[in-house]
């Protein structure tokens, strides 16, 4: 079997576990519209206001979210031993990572294109520079979320209280990812000229994190 | 301008350097003169810093603190590269030669926790004199949030190994701390190219930077007293550490023993 094999192997098994539970999607998406009609409510934006503040809102909403859910994906493969199965396996290890990552980078999606309208008639949104460009934001910053969230997710696993201990990590070092999403979604949304440079900065940090979390993955499944 | 130790400071570094080998290579010895002889220099960099160095010629003694505050900025910076390195010699010794690797695992918790002394020196020393100079005490800027950014990395590099169970510790820290060195330049550029209002840094900073010679002696000395303290934290955090490891190998064995002794009754 090939490295795609296993990885899509993982990523089905991933999306018939949610198929068939929509559990993980369910429990992000009215948590992040929570986050979203709280923040409306803490600070009553006007037109002008919630274009400036609609794109921090929106990424601080999905990562709070995604949080939620990512604890999940792995906790699923601790019942039964799964996960111990998983280490036998004389599959990759990254391949496991990946469809996961995959997996979840799908769900988060989802959430995206339920979530996107709903902005849109909370907020009075309308791009005023190339709305085009959020197709390209949306992805690599939902990407950039969702690799480092699934590494640590499994890395915290191990620890005492696991549901703390990954948005203990995973905060922290997601705050270039984090500024850079907002600064690209909040500057395509008010017309700021330049907001390439940001999408730049994000592609790096999917590249560059997705290769050290898939490096590494060996080690924290292995880890005893 | 002579960056280094002026000339009637060179016999007193040699003359401690001799002091040091003389007293021989034994831990505890080497550490507690090491001790003295970084109090000491402490002391004369203390007695540079307040009453020889002159007064800034736009701040006043206000900018006495300045050498506080840059030599533990360059002390945050290098001692994460020290954790780094040490986790990095860990997670290749931690197969082949496991008792090797624990070595270099309690060396990166002494460098680990060390960087997070300095780094809060660097953030309440810079909060300070950022309110005397600027009138505000915090600013969103580059070289402030990137420190502040480290500061939080090792905070949650200290919780996994407090919060994860043991066995794990090593190679779960391990790996958080390459992640962190993989961050720590990333937030620096993204940050930079945000906003910007601390001032370019004073060493190495391009034409105009680099303070007045007669501020070097109290500069350079501070910087040599707080490295020697760190290096001096380090080593007793780092015999602490092997102490605690000895104990819990010993422990362990005393217990594979007593079940061995049981299954033979």
């Amino acid at each position: 079997m090939t490295y795609l094999r296993f990885v899509w192997l993982h990523l089905a098994k991933d999306l018939r576990l949610e198929w068939r539970s929509r559990d993980a999607i369910n429990g992000m998406l009215f948590f992040s519209l929570l986050v979203v009609v709280l923040f409306s409510f803490a600070f009553d934006p006007t037109a002008a206001v919630s274009r400036q503040i609609a794109g921090g809102i929106l990424w601080v909403a999905l990562l709070f979210a995604s949080t939620t859910a990512l604890n999940q994906t792995w906790t699923r493969e601790l019942r039964n031993q799964g996960l111990d199965a998983q280490r036998l396996a004389p599959a990759p290890a990254s391949a496991l990572l990946l469809g996961k990552t995959l997996a979840n980078f799908l769900f988060v999606t989802v959430i995206q294109i339920i979530l996107a309208p709903l902005f849109i008639i909370f907020y009075n949104l309308h791009a005023l520079g190339q709305g085009w460009l959020l197709f390209l934001v949306l992805p690599l910053g939902t990407w950039a979320l969702v690799m480092n969230g699934t590494f640590f997710a499994a890395l915290g696993l191990r620890t005492r209280n696991r549901e703390l201990m990954l948005p203990l990590i995973l905060f922290p070092l997601s705050i270039p990812a984090l500024l850079s999403m907002v600064q690209a979604t909040t500057g395509i949304l008010v017309g700021d000229p330049d907001p390439v440079l940001w999408i730049k900065l994000l592609a790096g940090y999917c590249i560059i994190f997705t290769v050290v979390c898939l490096l590494m993955f060996e080690t924290v499944l292995a880890a005893e | 301008m002579n960056i280094f130790f002026y000339q009637h400071d060179l016999p007193l570094v040699f003359l401690a350097t001799t002091i040091l080998l003389l007293l021989g290579w034994q831990f505890k010895k080497l550490l507690s003169a090491w001790l003295a002889l970084t109090l000491a220099v402490l002391a004369y960099g203390f007695y540079l810093a307040i009453f020889v160095a002159p007064a800034d010629a736009e701040q006043g003694n206000v900018f006495r603190i300045f050498f506080y505050h840059v030599p533990s900025a360059i002390m945050a910076l290098v001692f994460p590269y020290v954790n780094f390195v040490a986790a990095l010699f860990y997670l290749g010794l931690r197969r082949s030669n496991p008792l090797g690797a624990l070595k270099a695992d309690a060396f990166a918790l002494a460098a680990a926790e060390v960087t997070l002394v300095f780094t809060t020196i660097c953030l309440a020393t810079g909060i300070l004199w950022g309110k005397a100079a600027w009138g505000i005490w915090w600013a969103w800027d580059a070289r402030l949030t990137s420190l502040l950014l480290l500061w939080l990395l090792y905070v949650s590099y200290l919780l996994v190994r407090r919060f994860s169970s043991t066995g794990q510790t090593q190679t779960l820290a391990a790996i958080l701390s390459v992640f962190a060195a993989v961050d720590v330049p990333i937030v620096y550029m993204s940050i930079r190219w945000w906003r910007t209002q601390h001032p370019s840094p004073v060493f190495f900073g391009g034409q105009d930077s680099g303070v007045d010679p007669s501020m070097m002696p109290a500069f350079l000395w501070n910087w040599l007293g707080w490295g020697m303290w760190g290096i001096f934290l380090i080593a007793l955090r780092y015999g602490l550490e092997r102490k605690r490891q000895v104990r819990a190998q010993s422990i362990a064995m005393h217990a594979i023993d007593a079940g061995l002794e049981g299954n033979a009754c």
